[in-house]
């Protein structure tokens, strides 16, 4: 049943939502630099506007008026695509995250989710799943040597640790025996139903992935500057390689939004309205990604392939199995 | 092997952690540097001036120590005398970009005219204007004498 209040309400809701990500990828990088340096006793940017706030402005204007380089020996279709290819996916997986309540407005019931599918999990996982192709191809099409290498590590390191986030995941749906995002979220009303709780090495094991699967550090092997003089964007300037930028935040805050939903509660909390907390619950999230960042060195190639199949790997089909076994035997 | 994973996840993982979250808190060293400078310390040996008696005279007599003091032969003179038979400095001229800054020039000096300052930013795009004249090093005086100097030179003349 489609009428035009459905529409207008999508319509409102993916722009809004779209928007919110942005900005939050903007300011994700704030918090980054702001956090990090503080952690290292620097203060970080703070030279543009109060508390820095203006600095993601000023970065994206520096960015939009870089020279746009393409390599001479580059592929140049694959490498104009590439970008693309990483940046849609990470925005796309947002769209079953549910940010709050069902609300009634001029007598419209309206989700607080684009879009509520039944199997909204699976969907993630597959969405997410294509950002690899953007930087395989980035790294492939760039004709450098440290770009392919970059390039090559990370479709490795993705690929590998997929089973073990697919996996980590398989506790809490038989738990819960549903893939559907908001009905995750209503299974979990009572602060002691989070699945955090019921499920805390699923969450372990899943945080731990997802931190290998969105590139970030400890696991950045792919872009790992000291190495790789930054993998497979290297050749990538201007808006291109903002485009891989914007992707990477975007998938830190997919996936603070997916361990949100599914392991913290989601929206649910006292007091405050449901979106609020949805936010607070997503910030907190991102700022431990950045406390991970400032804390852990990066792990060296093959200890990150020993950790993603001799450790992880097991740990999620014990969990699986123990899991089956006490909630379903 | 088993007892160090869990040794590393159960104790140096949370350690760590603990660690980076603590310095959040701390109050960070960063001095922002061109709107907050630091004092520098009292025996600090940055640019040269030439000091001046009270009237205005200059106190270099051009007697060479300096130049003869020099590791790094930086110091250029060449002596006059006025018209009462005072011998000073015709020509006096530090090459900066010789100088290291030792302060031996100091030490040699016996009528107590150069000192090396506090000043430490110079640069420039062009070497010839690190060469400093007599004119350059009196106008780089300190307006107000530090006490610190004048301590230094009385101690001077007690030895």
């Amino acid at each position: 049943m489609i009428t035009t209040g459905f529409i207008i309400a999508s319509a409102i809701k993916v722009i809004v939502v779209v928007v919110a990500v942005l900005t939050g990828c903007a300011y994700a990088t704030w918090l980054e630099r702001k956090l990090v340096g503080h952690i290292q006793h620097r203060i970080g940017p703070n030279l543009a506007g109060p508390f820095g706030l203006l600095q993601p402005i000023a970065d994206a204007i520096k960015l939009a008026f870089k020279e746009d380089i393409v390599p001479e020996r580059a592929e140049r279709v694959t490498y104009a695509l590439a970008p693309i290819v990483a940046f849609i996916p990470a925005m796309l997986s947002f769209a079953v995250i549910p940010f709050g309540d069902t609300i009634t407005i001029m007598g419209q019931q309206i989700d607080m989710v684009i879009s509520d599918l039944n199997i909204g999990i699976l969907y993630i996982f597959a969405i997410t799943s294509l950002g690899v192709y953007g930087i395989v191809l980035a790294g492939w099409s760039s004709g450098s040597k440290y770009s392919l290498l970059g390039g090559i590590r990370s479709s490795a390191q993705m690929i590998s640790y997929e089973i073990a986030y697919g996996l980590s995941i398989i506790g809490v749906l038989i738990i819960a025996q549903t893939l559907s995002m908001k009905e995750l979220v209503a299974q979990q009303a009572n602060f002691f139903d989070w699945f955090i709780f019921r499920q805390p090495l699923g969450f372990v094991l899943f945080v731990i992935c997802a931190i290998a699967e969105t590139n970030r550090s400890p696991f950045d092997m792919p872009e790992a500057e000291s190495e790789l003089v930054g993998g497979y964007h290297t050749e990538y300037s201007s808006l291109r390689f903002a485009m891989f930028f914007i992707g990477e935040y975007a998938n830190m805050i997919t996936v603070a939004a997916v361990v949100t939903t599914i392991f913290l509660g989601g929206w649910q909390g006292p007091l405050l309205p449901p979106v609020v907390w949805f936010c607070i619950k997503v910030f907190l999230f991102m700022a431990f990604y950045v406390w991970i960042r400032g804390t852990l060195p990066r792990v060296r190639y093959d200890q990150l392939m020993n950790l993603g199949w001799k450790v992880l790997f097991p740990l999620a089909l014990l969990n699986v199995v123990v899991t089956a076994l006490i909630y379903r035997l | 092997m088993a007892f160090d994973v869990i040794k590393t996840v159960f104790l140096a993982f949370p350690k760590g952690f603990y660690t980076s979250i603590k310095h959040v808190f701390k109050k960070p060293v960063t001095l922002q540097y061109p709107r907050v400078r630091e004092e520098m310390a009292r025996r600090y040996r940055g640019k040269h001036y030439l000091e001046m008696y009270d009237d205005g005279t200059e106190r270099c007599v051009c007697c060479g120590l300096c130049a003869a003091a020099c590791p790094a032969d930086a110091i250029y003179m060449e002596p006059a005398e006025n018209e009462k038979g005072e011998r000073y400095a015709k020509l006096y001229e530090i090459n900066l970009l010789r100088c290291i800054y030792c302060g031996f020039c100091e030490e040699a000096c016996p009528e107590e005219a150069i000192f090396l300052g506090h000043e430490y930013e110079f640069s420039d795009d062009n070497r010839d204007s690190f060469i400093y004249t007599k004119e350059q090093m009196l106008a780089n005086r300190p307006k107000k004498e530090k006490r610190f100097k004048r301590i230094i030179r009385k101690v001077r003349r007690i030895f």
